[in-house]
This record gives structure tokens, sequence and C-alpha cells, in this order.
């Protein structure tokens, strides 16, 4: 679980996590296409992802690609967050939501 | 071949003959699977469905069955909404890692317009989770128990 706090405590690590969750499964190239990272610094940022489990990568013919593996975020939440908490837990997101977009 | 939609990954301290089993025995699924029971007797091109007493389950055709190493079924989907959709197909590889095993779910074929792309994107991780749990602990996670909260 440590591994995976650590991975989530850096900007650039989670902004790939989240291009990773507009597209799945993308190769290295198209994952630093329009990033202010250099190609070292992905590889070097995945590399942890992998290790913390948060990113899988399989073998698609020639490619490798990158996984958003979100288990054990899921493995977090479930610790800390009980059954009928979730409801209204999505709730206040929702709401957040909401107001938030309504400031743009 | 097309890529696959989405490959979830986890290591659960466990062997591969009890995750096999964890797969494919409904006593075991209707623990950490919503309450669905999985039935079949996992021979290729045999049918498998899932059954729950309230809901509408899942089912399809065992595609590979090589205990306890790799399963693969057709995934056809179980509701009103869902039922038009193309069938895809859900692969678990099994392998032992030192003292875990490396779990990788891997659901491809699926309809982009569909809601089991949506639905599948939130169910399998919540499963994935509760089942590494009940092998691990003995015990599931809270939220993928069937409903006994709400009965009782």
């Amino acid at each position: 679980m440590d591994d995976v706090f650590k991975a989530l405590a850096d900007a650039s690590r989670r902004s790939l996590l989240d291009r990773l969750h507009a597209r799945n499964g993308q190769t290295l190239n198209e994952l630093c296409d329009g990033l202010a990272m250099t190609r070292q610094a992905v590889t070097k940022h995945l590399a942890v992802l992998e290790a913390a489990n948060l990113v899988t990568t399989i073998r698609h013919g020639r490619e490798k690609l990158h996984y958003l593996n979100p288990v054990p975020i899921h493995q977090i939440g479930e610790r800390w967050i009980r059954k009928f908490e979730r409801g209204r837990l999505a709730a206040l997101s929702e709401l957040k939501r909401q107001l938030e977009k309504r400031d743009e | 071949m097309s890529k696959p939609e989405f490959v979830y990954v986890t290591y659960i301290e466990t062997t591969p003959e009890k995750l096999w089993q964890a797969l494919t025995d409904g006593d075991l699924t209707e623990r950490y699977w919503f309450g669905h029971r999985i039935a079949s007797d996992w021979k290729v091109g045999s049918p498998f469905r899932f059954t729950h007493p309230q809901r509408p389950s899942p089912a399809g055709k065992v595609l590979i069955s090589d205990p306890p190493k790799k399963l693969a079924y057709s995934w056809i989907g179980c509701t009103e909404e869902t039922r038009d959709e193309q069938t895809s197909r859900v692969t678990f590889d099994i392998e032992p890692r030192g003292r875990v095993v490396k779990l990788t779910v891997t659901h491809d074929d699926l309809d982009e317009r569909g809601k089991t792309l949506r639905g599948i994107s939130e169910g399998w991780p919540m499963v994935l989770a509760s089942l590494k749990s009940l092998l691990e602990t003995g015990r599931p996670l809270p939220a993928a128990i069937k409903e006994e909260l709400a009965h009782g």
C-alpha cells in the first residue's frame, strides 16, 4: 500500500493515470505525445506506476500497451469507506462537481 | 485483432488451484461477486451462467479451460439495456509469482457504445478487490457482499 501512495504523490504520475483513464491501452509514444516531459521521465514514472500495480502493460503484436489498473485504488477506498457511506460520498462528489462547474 | 479495452491485475496470497476454484465455484463467487453464483461444467464449448435471486446475471460459453492457468469465456449482457450488445470476451490468466499469484483479467470485444463498457469499468475493480480479500482473509469486501444488510 505504501507503493501506491508514493506513486500517487506526484502530479506528473497522476497526469499519466488521467491520460490512461481518458484512453486506455496506449503506447509509450502515445503517452509522451503533447506532454511537457522527456521520454526518459515518462519511462521512469511509468516504471514507478507499474511497480505499484497502478499501470499494467501487455504485449500486443509489436507494441507494448499501458493500461490503468484501478484495483489497488479500489482496495484503499474499501479499507476506509463502508457500504452505506458510498452513496453519501458519491452525492457529495457530484455536488462539488456541479457547483464547481458553474464557476467555470 | 483489436487491442483489449481493459486489463486488470491483482496479486493475491494464495495458490493457483484455490484461485481457479474461486473463479469457477458458485458457493465462492456468491460471496465476493455481488451475490452472483456461477455454474458450468467448465468444458470448452459448454455454457456457463451466473444466477442471482433478485437480479439479472450474465451468461456465456466456455472458450478456454486450462486449470489452474487460464480460463476464458464469452460474456453476454444480462440486463434489458445490454442484451443487444455484441458478445464480449473475458480471459483470466493465473501465474504463480513466488509467494503470491498474479491474476490478470482481460475484457475485450466490448461494444464501444454499449452500457456493458461502463458497468465493467466500475465492476471489475470491485470484484477483484473483493476476491483478493476473500482468499487472503476469508472475508469478502463489504460492498461486494449480497445485500444481506438491506434485507435484514
